[in-house]
């Protein structure tokens, strides 16, 4: 007897986002199903890389990891032509320097290095503040005149910043990321206050930080999951593609930072440390991940081959 | 929640004398309104005053106005066929909605194969010519009558929508808990389906209508109940379905959510 597969019906699709300027805009979302049930509904862009370049040398990051920048590190144009080459579809820049710790940097210079490390690269590019809410928000409005034109995602805006940020999208005609920590509530409300200033809600992306593998990986995935089947069943505020910042949690993890000297039991750490990245990658493109920023550019390789696996149509 | 808003019918002063003076605008106002007040479909009813010969065409200019007014799609309300038809050709927007079959086999022969040629979403009254079942396992009965003829017809059960009939509580007081449990013995006998009712009907001649059929349908979404025509004009009605949306874990809960339930 024949088996009938049940399918889910859905009513509702997740928003595209589009990435860059033609004609090296690349778009992200527009699922209509759950990730890679081609049966039941489309697909129509596969997940995407960006790799993560800083504009200062990354003094936490491990060795490892280092290796795979090696005489590019303090130079974020050089940096990101690197990860162009290495074949990131996008360059995630984060502004390390204009934390109040390290260099604060002045808005001037972090639109220069934004604006620099745009013009040598082709390929679309995100870029992220120091992560200190009001420092950020003073540097997003010089990065988005300095990057007018170039379609870029910027970020992150929070509840505390996001009027600022918006407008610094808005004008420029960048889109924006929303970051809520863990909280699906506060993801639809901050979507529907940047909405309410006006950005259409298809230049959203939504950021719910992501925790690594063994570092609080579920909530993140459940998060992650409702929030898809609202989008698919009609709530228009929660039906925006997700961003994973997974290279900064996979790599803070001891199993990715630990030598073979310290947990010999562990294995060797470059290979343990990158499969730490990539299975917290991988885990999220089942939860309705959009767009991966990572690190290591093996890493990237990997996941691009899982993606490729996973978009295979199926047969029923 | 579907809300199904109920005031555009001629049985209101207003639709009335447009639908006589061939004046558009009550109809235009209301179609807007009821959108904006958060309705996902416009209940449209000639009236009893327009003649049975008449209905169709004045069906027919009805849903007409209501497509230019508003986005939302119709649900056609009428005992003439020939009116339901014309309203189920009319409409543009969405999925028309057939309001209603009973029943009974001839009137489900009849309305069911419309709403095939129509793609049209259907209401089915839990009763038949013997009228309105007491109890909710009747109610039931007549319920599953009606599922097992719209699947013979390819209706989709999402498409089906169920009236347990709901009756005015000052002088069929006893009917209240039958319409609830008929709609929990309904959802569990056909899960797919869905369920509606004309929520007025609750409060007809009684003093505080609006609490009435505000707390009467917060009550019967408990029990599984999937929309209703209502008077989406009373808003502390829609603002309690939006609270009820988030306390069934239907919407995900935001501290705009009264806001958003009205926005689509």
């Amino acid at each position: 007897m024949a088996v009938t597969i049940a399918k889910e019906r859905w009513t509702s699709k997740v928003n595209e986002l589009v990435l860059g300027a033609e004609p090296n805009a690349i778009k992200v979302g527009g699922d209509g199903t759950l990730p890679f049930l081609f049966f039941e509904g489309d697909m129509p862009n596969r997940p995407v890389v960006a790799l993560e370049v800083c504009d200062m040398e990354p003094a936490e990051w491990p060795d490892i990891l280092k290796e795979a920048y090696a005489g590019v590190l303090g130079d974020p144009v050089a940096w990101a032509k690197k990860c162009v080459e290495y074949g990131a579809d996008l360059v995630c820049l984060r502004l390390n320097s204009a934390h109040p710790d390290n260099k604060n940097a002045s808005p001037e210079d972090c639109a220069k290095t934004a604006k620099a490390v745009a013009d040598a690269i082709s390929v679309p590019m995100i870029v992220v503040g120091c992560g200190v809410e009001e420092k950020d928000a003073e540097i997003m409005p010089a990065v988005g005149e300095a990057l007018a034109g170039k379609v870029a995602l910027l970020g992150c805006a929070t509840p505390n910043n996001y009027k600022t940020m918006t407008a610094a999208c808005m004008v420029n005609g960048h889109s924006i990321i929303a970051s809520s920590p863990l909280d699906i509530n506060l993801a639809k409300q901050l979507n529907i206050l940047i909405t309410e200033m006006g950005l259409a809600a298809n230049r959203i992306a939504i950021d719910p930080l992501v925790g690594a593998l063994g570092y609080g990986i579920e909530y993140a995935y459940s998060i992650m999951e409702r929030s898809r089947l609202g989008a698919l069943t009609g709530d228009k505020m929660l039906a925006m593609p997700v961003v994973c910042f997974v290279g900064q949690e996979a790599w803070k993890a001891k199993e990715a930072k630990a030598s073979r000297d310290e947990t010999p039991e562990w294995g060797d750490q470059a290979r343990r440390a990158i499969l730490w990245e990539v299975m917290t990658a991988t885990t999220f493109a089942q939860a309705s991940g959009a767009i991966f920023v990572l690190r290591h550019p093996d890493s990237m390789k990997q996941f691009n081959a899982h993606v490729a696996k996973m978009m295979e149509p199926v047969k029923y | 929640m579907i809300l199904i808003g109920e005031r555009i019918n001629g049985m209101f002063k207003d639709i009335r004398e447009g639908i006589l003076n061939k004046d558009p605008e009550p109809i235009r106002h209301w179609a807007k309104r009821q959108q904006e007040s958060g309705a996902h479909y416009l209940d449209v009813n000639t009236g009893p005053t327009v003649e049975a010969k008449d209905q169709p065409a004045v069906m027919e200019w009805l849903v007409n106005i209501c497509n230019e007014a508003s986005i939302l799609p119709c649900c056609v309300d009428s005992t003439n066929p020939d009116a339901i038809e014309a309203g189920c050709a009319a409409n543009k927007h969405g999925k028309v909605m057939i309001n209603s079959t009973h029943a009974d086999q001839w009137k489900m022969d009849l309305y069911l194969p419309m709403a095939a040629k129509y793609n049209a979403a259907i209401i089915g009254l839990a009763m038949n010519e013997s009228g309105v079942p007491k109890s909710a396992a009747d109610r039931a009965a007549l319920a599953m009558e009606i599922v097992v003829n719209a699947d013979a017809h390819g209706i989709p059960m999402e498409d089906l929508y169920i009236d347990p009939l709901m009756l005015p509580c000052n002088v069929a007081q006893e009917h209240g808990v039958e319409v609830l449990e008929a709609i929990r013995q309904i959802k569990a006998l056909a899960p797919g389906v869905r369920t509606t009712m004309g929520l007025s009907n609750a409060s007809q001649r009684c003093t505080n209508r609006h609490l009435i059929n505000r707390t009467f349908l917060i009550m019967s979404m408990a029990c599984g109940l999937d929309s209703a025509i209502a008077d989406v004009d009373d808003s502390e009605l829609v603002d309690a379905v939006a609270a009820a949306n988030l306390l069934l874990n239907k919407d995900i809960y935001c501290d705009s959510f009264l806001k958003t339930f009205r926005q689509r």
